[in-house]
């Protein structure tokens, strides 16, 4: 169970029985816009809100992964979930819908992993039989929350993310096929003294690279025991950071091993400055892409550090520096 | 200077802090404590990385954008001039106005963000921008009603603007008046 100072080891090895990603517009012209389940042309969703429109997203994931692992809702025991708005009303509306026992988690875009590794956490222990983990952000939510209206004309410093419009769910059980999910990495908060929120990936670098540095500490292994490491959201320039700090340390990271959510998520002709962000990030890419890759053989192992920074936009105005947490979940593909 | 030193004292202050505060309570300090760069440190290798905004480009760009604004400002006030009763003087009203309405279409065609991304400070300096800031805000918050959401945010980003505008005249009248009552000029 407890391995090392910060990670858990699943002896029972959880199964990721099933994944459903939903997504909008945008990101049905996205580079993995094919590994979506559901994805919608209208940013609004039909809704009158954002934040409805972000609610429906979460909901259709969950209720799209539930169905994919051929099991009714009431089966499900626990439902973890979390999301950028304040209140995490997206998650808890769809808790409400949903009526499974609900945890709500906060860990801005670090949620994805930080509901797996729970989810996975109270299954190995037997605390369930199927727990659902989900985690959404909507670009109109976030912006309208954390920056400015959506029609606002500010010119985008070439650091800024683009917030990802989705919903990533995942079902966890005790038994069945699907990747595996052998051990789970909890970061501490770092702080680094990074005031600006349009230079999220160089707030998050440091917290991510100290959770890969544990990772690697507690399980006794190095890059290349995994396929594929995956950071949440740093985009290019929080890449490339996290990239030299690990140098420092003395690991070089094999440029086909380690790679971003937040940069392969988008095209190169999408105006997303240096790459995507927001919890939906790395839920997506990780519960489609990725999953899609390990089920067809190509990733056996793979390490996924979601990332999240944990500002406010009334920390932010106080002039506070931007805290960050990232957590890591590792899977494992077996073969059927 | 002096805020990276204080930067450098709070740093070295936290984590003499800390050690002396696990080893009170007989706790090692965790292993990676002391791995990380310092916060000053670490703003250096921050900026390698960072792309440095293009300020020529920038420029040059909300130049021409600025520019463009400005020649339909223009052409404006020659139709008002020409077509209409006004003079030079009193044409300056429907032209802002026109250019405001002109602005808040394409704010609310979802057109003038996009335009910004490109022009910069071209889009925000002039009237156009000062509409887009309103209108935007309006529209954002339609979803809260017309009371709480349109009217208590629509000035969320152009409410500084009028304050400081309203202070900064009101500073100006009151040293005009005294100038004027010392009969100085």
């Amino acid at each position: 169970m407890l391995q090392g100072q910060q990670s858990w080891l699943f002896s029972n090895r959880p199964v990721l029985l099933a994944t459903a990603v939903a997504g909008g517009p945008f990101e049905a012209r996205s580079a993995i816009a094919a590994d979506f389940d559901i994805l919608h042309d209208d940013l609004w969703l039909g809704q009158n809100s954002f934040e409805k429109a972000e609610k429906k997203l979460l909901e259709e994931a969950c209720l799209a992964s539930i169905q994919k692992a051929g099991i009714q809702k009431e089966e499900i025991q626990f439902f973890f979930s979390g999301d950028l708005m304040n209140q995490i009303i997206s998650s808890s509306f769809t808790a409400r819908t949903l009526g499974i026992p609900y945890f709500g988690l906060f860990g801005a875009c670090s949620c994805s992993m930080e509901g797996l590794a729970l989810a996975a956490f109270v299954v190995n222990a037997k605390g369930a039989k199927y727990a659902l983990t989900a985690c959404s952000s909507h670009n109109g939510s976030v912006n309208k929350q954390y920056r400015y209206p959506t029609e606002y004309g500010a010119q985008l410093p070439p650091t800024a993310q683009w917030t990802v419009t989705g919903a990533g769910a995942a079902v966890v059980a005790a038994e069945g096929t699907g990747p595996r999910i052998t051990g789970a990495t909890i970061g501490r908060v770092l702080d680094l003294g990074v005031t600006d929120p349009f230079s999220m990936g160089a707030a998050m670098a440091p917290a991510a690279v100290d959770t890969i540095l544990a990772h690697f500490r507690d399980f006794n292994v190095d890059a290349s025991h995994y396929d594929l490491i995956a950071t949440g959201d740093l985009g290019e320039i929080g890449h490339a950071i996290a990239t030299d700090l690990l140098r420092r340390q003395g690991i070089e990271m094999p440029g086909n091993i380690f790679t971003d959510c937040g940069v392969i998520i988008y095209q190169d002709n999408q105006p997303v400055m240096a790459g995507g962000s927001g919890c939906a990030c790395s839920a997506v890419v990780t519960y489609g892409h990725f999953y899609n890759r390990m089920l067809k053989g190509e990733l056996k192992r793979i390490l996924v550090v979601a990332t999240g920074a944990l500002l406010s936009p009334l920390s932010y105005q106080q002039k506070e520096s931007i805290p960050c947490v990232a957590h890591a979940v590792a899977l494992e593909w077996e073969g059927v | 200077m002096w805020p990276f030193f204080l930067c450098i004292f709070v740093c070295f202050m936290k984590n003499t802090m800390l050690g002396i505060a696990f080893q009170l309570e007989g706790v090692k300090m965790p292993k990676q404590q002391n791995y990380l760069p310092t916060q000053a440190e670490y703003q250096q290798l921050v900026k390698q990385y960072e792309p440095k905004r293009p300020l020529l480009k920038n420029c040059l760009r909300a130049f021409f954008a600025g520019g463009i604004i400005c020649t339909i400002g223009q052409f404006f006030q020659w139709f008002y001039m020409t077509f209409f009763d006004f003079t030079e003087v009193t044409a300056s009203n429907p032209t802002v106005a026109s250019m405001i309405i002109l602005s808040m279409l394409l704010t609310g065609l979802g057109v003038y963000d996009h335009i910004a991304q490109w022009a910069g400070a071209g889009t925000i300096v002039p009237v156009t921008g000062f509409a887009n800031t309103i209108t935007s805000a309006a529209i954002e918050h339609r979803s809260e009603g017309y009371v709480l959401g349109v009217g208590g945010n629509m000035f969320k980003i152009a409410g500084p603007v009028i304050t400081f505008g309203v202070f900064a005249a009101f500073v100006v009248a009151i040293v005009r008046i005294l100038v004027e009552k010392l009969r100085v000029i």
